[in-house]
């Protein structure tokens, strides 16, 4: 069977299991809408966590990154992991135990002030939609490319089915599909690696493969090196930025990740504390399967494309090399007239410009594997995308329905009216991301690493600080995320934007990049809200044991409103 | 609970914490970023050292750390009676 054919058997059969499930798992309340009843066994969590969290760029992107960037990647993969950590020690279970059902639901009662809890609405919808735009844009990319339908349509495909069972179902809906994603996701992302790990080093498993030896005795990471200095890169295993760089983008990572509203809400979903640990425990083990695979990835497509294409004839290579010509994401330029390809550092002798998206999903047919395979990670990473696009949308529709709505303009608003405003705004939601789908604003690949550095500097001090200092009060939390988040976003417009002057990789604070000032203004924020909050006056008596209570886990009881 | 009960419970998560994050640190911003050169000196078959903490053990040590974490933390909440 043909390779389209075979992709639309696989994608028609995970999207009628999609939809399938939205209708058996509909919400009836807005507690089943914002955190599906509140009843999610912690397996269930830890599944549909993982699936929320790693996205269209993890399942897309990142081995591509990695395999370009080699060591230097590895920010992306400790970044993105291990802020799982801080996640299950420090906010995780304080905030089950807390019982609310957003993020500014948090920060607004702790805080005891509206104006904090619009400051945390505000920091919650920049984050998100940043984000969403780009997952859709990931699902047009795999609807053209494999599907051959025009991009826009692609967009618009995805939307109806997040529309579907965002809309219906909420975060009971989006819990048991993202579970199903998983599933469909992990299947298609180890599969093509297991293949390919036993081509090249004659070990099933990737995490070992890629430090094996290829048939002639040769390590696999020495002759990437060494393909590495032959060509002028940076070798493979030591990468090329600053240590401090390195070390700040990192920490912004891991803290964004941990301080990012639609991971966060997912432990809102299971019965008690221990569940809310237990999940993140399941969510980073389902979680680091893929994260140790996509290193081994990166090294094996890295390989076998240098040795594919370099010095190649132009007129010998195998068909996958025209069908990425034709999408625009490679493309070769014959600067010497020798009809063989050059790939060199070097850009003015360099003949080969390769997208980093496409090593993921062209790593299959470089090396041959069956056309199943192929379309089998077109469908993962629609899993990938629609999943991660769901758990944004439904925080954006919590943002609008519960925190802007139920909590401020109408309080008095019935239960009913608040379930059809958290559906209307889900739709509103789905739309605006469609837009940006299908009319990308520049920004999107650019801010999309920022989202976390945004996070890392608003929310999660906020968060820390209320849950680890009993004396912090508003006036501290507040002006510590307004500064926080101004600080990054002046960098942020600066460096990568050109405002205020802009500027060059020379003229960086310390040297540090826009990715790794999160860091920074994460710092600020603390020192910030600590200095405040000595000069100001002391929380109530009933917010200091709200701080208490939520520091022992019993009787955690239901998310209340 | 008793107040002094929920004081020491408290305190004992704190020194988990503790414990853990400072593994957690080492691992990764150690191992993985700060000695990475001098780990690499060292190999473990194809890998060096330093490379495979950052691409590979630190992913490793997270997730066993936040096992024992649930662990630890489970032994705390039976022993104060507070895993109902």
């Amino acid at each position: 069977m043909d390779l389209q054919t075979w992709t639309w058997i696989l994608v028609g059969i995970t999207f009628t299991l999609y939809i399938g499930i939205a209708i058996w798992s509909r919400a009836g309340s807005t507690k089943e809408f914002y955190v599906a009843g509140g009843g999610v066994s912690p397996l269930a969590n830890g599944l549909a966590t993982a699936a929320d969290w790693m996205s269209a760029a993890s399942f897309i992107s990142m081995a591509g990154i990695i395999s370009f960037n080699g060591y230097d990647g590895s920010v992306y993969l400790m970044g993105w992991t291990g802020g799982y950590v801080l996640l299950a020690l420090l906010l995780a279970p304080y905030l089950r135990k807390f019982g609310k059902f957003t993020v500014p639901d948090f920060i607004g009662d702790r805080y005891y002030s509206n104006v904090a809890r619009i400051v945390a609405v505000f920091c919650a919808l920049i984050v998100s939609f940043t984000y969403v735009a780009g997952q859709m844009r990931g699902v047009g990319l795999v609807f053209s490319r494999f599907l051959e339908v025009d991009i826009n349509t692609g967009v618009i495909i995805g939307m109806i089915i997040v529309l579907f069972y965002a809309v219906l179902g909420g975060m009971k809906g989006i819990t048991y599909t993202q579970v199903a994603q998983y599933c469909v996701l992990i299947f298609a992302f180890m599969v093509p690696a297991i293949f390919i790990s036993v081509q090249m080093t004659g070990n099933p498993i990737p995490q070992i493969g890629f430090g094996g030896q290829d048939a002639n005795g040769v390590y696999l990471l020495d002759k990437l090196d060494g393909l590495h200095r032959d060509l002028g890169f940076a070798e493979y295993t030591s990468g090329s930025k600053s240590k401090l760089d390195v070390f700040f983008i990192t920490a912004a990572l891991m803290v964004g990740t941990a301080g990012l509203p639609h991971v966060i809400v997912r432990f809102f979903t299971v019965k008690k504390v221990s569940d809310a640990r237990k999940s993140a425990g399941w969510a980073l083990l389902f979680i680091m399967i893929l994260y140790t695979t996509a290193p081994a990835i990166a090294v094996f497509s890295r390989t076998n494309m240098i040795e594919t294409v370099n010095n190649q004839e132009y007129k010998n290579m195998p068909d996958w090399f025209t069908t990425w010509e034709e999408t625009g994401l490679l493309s070769f330029n014959d600067k010497n007239n020798d009809g063989k390809i050059q790939y060199l550092a070097d850009t003015s002798k360099n003949e080969l410009i390769v997208d980093k998206d496409i090593m993921v999903l062209a790593n299959p047919e470089i090396a041959g594997l069956p056309n199943w395979v192929i379309a089998l990670v077109a469908a993962g990473a629609l899993a990938a995308a629609l999943s991660t696009a769901a758990g944004l949308l439904l925080v954006i529709s919590a943002s609008v329905s519960h925190d802007l709505i139920k909590k401020m303009m109408k309080p008095d608003i019935s239960e009913k009216g608040e379930l059809v405003a958290a559906r209307l705004s889900a739709v509103v939601a789905v739309c605006v991301a469609g837009y940006f789908g299908i009319n990308p604003p520049d920004f999107v690949a650019a801010t999309v690493a920022l989202a976390f550095g945004l996070a890392a500097a608003s929310f999660f001090p906020a968060i820390i600080l209320g849950i680890f200092t009993k004396k912090m009060n508003k006036e501290g939390a507040i002006s510590g995320m307004v500064v926080g988040i101004v600080v990054m976003l002046f960098y942020m417009l600066k460096f990568k934007f050109d405002w205020f002057g802009g500027g060059t990789k020379e003229d960086w604070w310390f040297g540090i990049s826009p990715e790794g000032f999160g860091t920074v203004a994460m710092i600020i924020n603390f020192t910030v809200s600590i200095i405040i909050s000595k000069f100001t006056p002391e929380p109530p008596k009933e917010v200091q044991e709200i701080v208490a209570n939520i520091r022992i886990p019993s009787g955690a009881g239901n998310a209340i409103h | 609970m008793k107040i002094s009960d929920q004081n020491s419970y408290w305190k004992t998560n704190l020194k988990y914490l503790a414990i853990l994050l400072t593994i957690w640190f080492v691992v990764s911003y150690g191992f993985g970023i700060i000695l990475v050169d001098e780990l690499n000196t060292i190999r473990m078959g194809g890998f060096k050292l330093g490379f495979w903490f950052a691409q590979q053990g630190s992913i490793y040590v997270f997730t066993i750390l936040i096992f024992v974490y649930i662990r630890l933390m489970n032994k705390l909440d039976k022993k104060y009676n507070l895993d109902s």
